[in-house]
């Protein structure tokens, strides 16, 4: 922006800040500087009212609430000014510890795409009055990355707007088209799902947004649904990974000095014939027998039979399946 | 040591109407202050500042007169506003702005080991409230819970000192000890870590919390040397090399799921079956890890890695060719 442009925008913004009255736009090129033009040449009008247009645009993309609307009843042509209400920061006032979190947390984003906005928010705080101690530390730096989506679908569940995407589940080779009325966001262990109502499904989905391919498509109208008063988005998600009960038992002996991971699982050690015998806590045996496998021949299972079994079994194919590599087939 | 600070504002030429009109509210709210501190606070050049500074006092209300221009008074180096124009509060925030503010300082509070949760609960209400209606932004957060490990990890960070780790290390299916120079705890995709300068391996390590089986705090403090670089984890916490082994397999329909989890190389469709290649920092860990997922997953290369499964399986096999003696043996 050129530096006339500039002052133009600051001096319109005091102008309209000041005035009562909604000043109309001849009434603002009578008074703003840049604005000069001879209404009655319509090149030089229209040059006005572009460059007009272009300087409420440049006003609203920031932030500044122009109110538009007539002098009186007798005036049809429009006016704007600016409610100095409406334009403020309202008062805010943080202890020096406060100040110091809000600084910690407008630093969170400098590796993700809201970095910029959190910055410029703090500078306004700032700008409030707000000392922020830039050298301030927490005990623990959470770093905070986003999705691609994160903004797109924020943005849609803050003006209720449906949205359409493209999701890929793993299990799944093509993308699907999916239509959701999203009610929030959520940041859950680390990563980000959006949950909302499907409106294929005609269910509540969460959907996990490293998993959506392209863009996030606004449908439809602002205000086009309400989620449901009161509802617990951290729910949705976590109701599918509930902690599992580890109710099973396993026996494992594992060689002297080998397979320190496993022994970190085990609830009880003792000594025995052929190495160190092994307490391990299961739920789901042939995920258990997967892990003692990847151990090889540093472990061997005891008991219950159906994990020992399990164990055999998935042995018999892991070298089955090696050996057609070794062969040179395709497993 | 602290990371460089990105600011890369994506549209320089409008940010600066906006730094204009946050500029006389936060010098108002500071009557004196020197130019280059002002500057240095504000994240630009005093230059820079001096030229807004020029910009604002040919700015003001209608008629432009010399009572109507902004105006301020300089001391020496010092800048005191005398009169603001009617621009005497910054602008509200935006709903970006409230947002990342809201969601940061909620992601804060989430986190388990932060000081004083108090304090940031009551930072949240007053930008909360400061945010009006955009501050009920549709965002919920739930980070992992609250551990005593972590918890006393990071009292013992901040005291200070040195720590000797009895430490799990994945790769090489090992638990060690060590003494290491803490430097920070972080908190990167849902997992904490202590990075600290490692005097064993004499680098900068990161720390899996979950995996630091025993700590004691030595009477001595933390000294991590100057060189200690700490890691770049905007991008998560591995970064594999290009000189790392790597690993070739096929994945069938169920155990796709591990292209999610693990920093994968390539992925290419071959039927059913995804062929997958990724970087491992161990054969051993590999082996561990890729045959523990099942036997959805074969590894195709490199050979030396398909050899010594196959030779470890059938090894492993060949101990069940008795029947045990504590369990009876399932009928066949």
């Amino acid at each position: 922006m050129s530096r006339t442009r500039t002052e133009r925008l600051v001096n319109l913004v005091i102008c309209l800040l000041s005035t009562r009255r909604f000043l109309t736009a001849a009434q603002i090129a009578a008074t703003v500087p840049g604005y000069e033009h001879d209404p009655e040449d319509p090149r030089d009008h229209e040059a006005f009212q572009r460059k007009f247009e272009r300087d409420k645009a440049e006003l609203r993309e920031l932030g500044v609430p122009l109110e538009i609307g007539t002098a009186s009843v007798f005036d049809n042509e429009p006016g704007y000014r600016i409610a100095h209400r409406e334009y403020a920061l309202p008062d805010i006032l943080l202890e020096p510890d406060e100040a110091a979190a809000v600084g910690i947390a407008a630093r969170l984003w400098q590796h993700a795409g809201l970095a910029a906005a959190a910055s410029s928010g703090l500078a306004k705080l700032r700008a409030a009055g707000v000392e922020v101690d830039p050298q301030a530390t927490l005990g623990v730096e959470p770093v905070v990355t986003v999705d691609p989506a994160f903004g797109p679908l924020t943005g849609a569940a803050r003006d209720r707007r449906a949205v359409t995407f493209s999701y890929r589940v793993p299990e799944v080779d093509e993308p699907s088209v999916r239509r959701l009325e999203p009610w929030g966001v959520v940041c859950w262990q680390g990563r980000w799902y959006v949950v909302g109502h499907d409106r294929d499904r005609r269910a509540t989905r969460c959907f996990r947004l490293s998993r959506i391919v392209g863009n996030v498509r606004a449908v439809g109208r602002t205000g086009a649904f309400s989620p449901p008063a009161g509802v617990d988005l951290i729910s949705h998600v976590a109701r599918w990974s509930d902690p599992i009960a580890h109710h099973g038992r396993a026996t494992v002996t594992a060689r002297p000095g080998r397979a320190a991971g496993l022994r970190r699982w085990a609830v009880a050690t003792a000594p025995g014939p052929d190495g160190d015998v092994l307490t391990i806590p299961f739920s789901d045996p042939e995920r258990l027998a997967s892990t003692l496998v990847g151990y090889g021949a540093d472990v061997r299972v005891d008991g219950p039979p159906e994990l020992r079994e399990a164990v055999i079994q998935q042995l018999k194919e892991v070298v089955a399946r090696h050996e057609r590599v070794v062969a040179g087939a395709a497993p | 040591m602290t990371p460089q600070q990105r600011s890369s504002p994506a549209r320089p030429s409008a940010d600066r109407l906006g730094r204009l009109l946050n500029l006389v509210p936060y010098l108002l709210a500071r009557p004196g202050i020197p130019v280059a501190g002002a500057a240095a606070d504000l994240g630009v050049t005093e230059r820079q500042l001096r030229e807004d500074l020029e910009l604002l006092w040919v700015c003001g209300l209608p008629g432009y007169g010399p009572g109507d221009l902004i105006d301020m008074a300089f001391d020496g180096d010092r800048v005191t506003i005398t009169y603001d124009a009617g621009i005497d509060r910054p602008l509200r925030l935006t709903p970006d702005e409230a947002l990342a503010l809201v969601v940061a300082l909620r992601m804060l509070a989430e986190t388990p080991g932060t000081g004083n949760r108090d304090v940031i609960e009551r930072a949240l209400a007053k930008i909360e409230s400061a945010a009006g209606d955009l501050a009920d932004a549709p965002v919920a957060v739930r980070l992992p819970a609250d551990n005593e490990r972590l918890d006393a990890i990071r009292a013992a960070v901040e005291r200070g000192n040195a720590l000797r780790l009895t430490y799990y290390t994945a790769a090489r299916d090992e638990t060690t000890d060590r003494v290491v120079d803490p430097i920070r705890v972080l908190l990167v995709g849902g997992r904490n870590y202590l990075e600290a300068w490692c005097r064993r391996a004499e680098a900068t390590r990161l720390f899996r919390v979950d995996r630091i089986d025993a700590f004691t705090e030595l009477d001595e403090p933390a000294a991590a040397p100057p060189q200690a670089v700490l890691h770049d984890v905007r991008d998560g916490v591995f970064h594999p090399g290009p000189d790392l082994p790597l690993v070739t397999l096929r994945v069938g329909r169920s155990s796709r799921w591990i292209t999610e989890y693990y920093p994968v190389e390539g992925v290419r469709r071959d039927g059913d079956e995804w062929v997958v290649t990724m970087r491992v920092t161990d054969l051993g860990w590999a082996q561990r890890l890729l045959v523990g997922l099942g036997p959805d997953v074969t590894v195709v290369g490199p050979a030396e890695l398909v050899e010594r499964i196959r030779v470890q399986a059938t090894t492993a096999l060949n101990q069940y060719a008795t029947p045990p003696q504590a369990v009876p043996a399932p009928g066949r």
